[in-house]
């Protein structure tokens, strides 16, 4: 009977196997960890997107918790995303940063004052290099920072309700109840 | 005659030059300090993967965060950078992703032994096997000395 059993060991192996690779045919390769999660935000120091003088740098966004959104006016899933954050600026749940990748800065102002800006303020990422730092590979990417900056989530992708409801919402919730405990504001 | 088939010959060369330019990967103007620096530069930069394009390395690729990524290496080799601190500043960013090779960790174990671990237990199947098979035919002459004799007297009672 014993010997019975051990012919059924390539079976099995080949479930096991065909299971595990068949899972891997819907996985969404785009879904990458981002290797930064848990680290602080790189060090920058750049020049605000509306205001060539104003400086603002990675010391900038500690204190409380925000949302950092990679867009460009090249870029159509931002255009998408776009509608979307504008309601959320309007809900006040936390400051959004923009960081205006490897963009023309007139055509940056012109496209925010035509169909409205939802930032807080807009980091001009003119080079790219921030982007390269943050470990972006395309826009629209949102990172949520907590108010010590260190990277808590990354998402590749707009935003829309379902991810808002399902992710970033409850993790912000967490994190400003954390920070409060903090004594940040 | 001759003329047609230089005339034939040439128009393929032609065509073939003009086709290998059309599909060239991007070239970069970039001046390397020595051969040595861009030999270890471009092997590197064919080692990593492009995080964009995914199925293509730094070299393949002219999507723009692979152009600057490339020029990256370029410029940290170029520096005296060693290939770990190279790769170190790839991994801290995109993840141990961009690394075709990916490194021997925990996580990569199931990748780096289980086709080992698969040959292995084929290879001792097959053993198991053979030897099982090899023992039955030893048992069959075996039985071909007194034995069969024995057997052949005991038949041939049993037909009377």
């Amino acid at each position: 009977m014993k010997k019975r059993l051990v012919l059924f060991i390539p079976l099995v192996l080949f479930l096991v196997m065909g299971v595990f690779l068949y899972k891997g045919l819907f996985l969404n390769p785009q879904n990458l960890d981002s290797a930064l999660e848990g680290k602080p935000i790189p060090a920058f120091q750049l020049e605000r997107l509306e205001d060539r003088g104003d400086l603002i740098t990675n010391e900038s966004l500690k204190g409380h918790v925000s949302l950092l959104n990679v867009w460009a006016t090249w870029c159509p899933s931002c255009k998408y995303e776009h509608p979307y954050l504008m309601r959320l600026a309007r809900q006040n749940i936390l400051p959004i940063y923009g960081i205006n990748y490897r963009d023309e800065r007139a055509m940056a102002i012109r496209e925010l004052n035509r169909q409205g800006d939802p930032y807080t303020a807009n980091i001009f990422d003119h080079d790219g290099r921030l982007g390269l730092d943050l470990g972006v590979y395309g826009a629209p990417e949102s990172y949520l920072v907590d108010h010590n900056g260190i990277i808590r989530y990354r998402y590749a992708g707009p935003i829309d309700q379902r991810v808002w409801n399902e992710t970033l919402f409850p993790m912000i919730e967490e994190l400003q109840a954390a920070a409060k405990l903090d004594g940040a504001s | 005659m001759n003329k047609l088939i230089f005339k034939f010959v040439g128009m393929i060369l032609l065509s073939m030059t003009l086709i290998s330019s059309a599909f060239a990967t991007p070239v970069d103007t970039y001046e390397f300090k020595s051969v040595e620096n861009q030999k270890r530069a471009l092997e590197l930069a064919h080692s990593l993967r492009c995080p964009q394009c995914q199925n293509q390395n730094l070299i393949d690729s002219n999507s723009p965060v692979a152009q600057d990524l490339r020029l990256e290496v370029y410029e940290m080799v170029d520096a005296g950078k060693d290939d770990e601190e190279v790769i170190e500043f790839m991994t801290s960013r995109y993840g141990e992703f961009v690394l075709y090779k990916p490194r021997m960790e925990a996580k990569t174990y199931v990748l780096w032994l289980g086709p080992v671990a698969l040959l292995l237990f084929g290879l001792l199947i097959g053993f198991f096997f053979i030897r099982k098979q090899r023992i039955s035919e030893v048992d069959e002459q075996e039985l071909s000395a007194e034995e069969q004799k024995e057997l052949d007297k005991l038949l041939k009672r049993d037909d009377k």
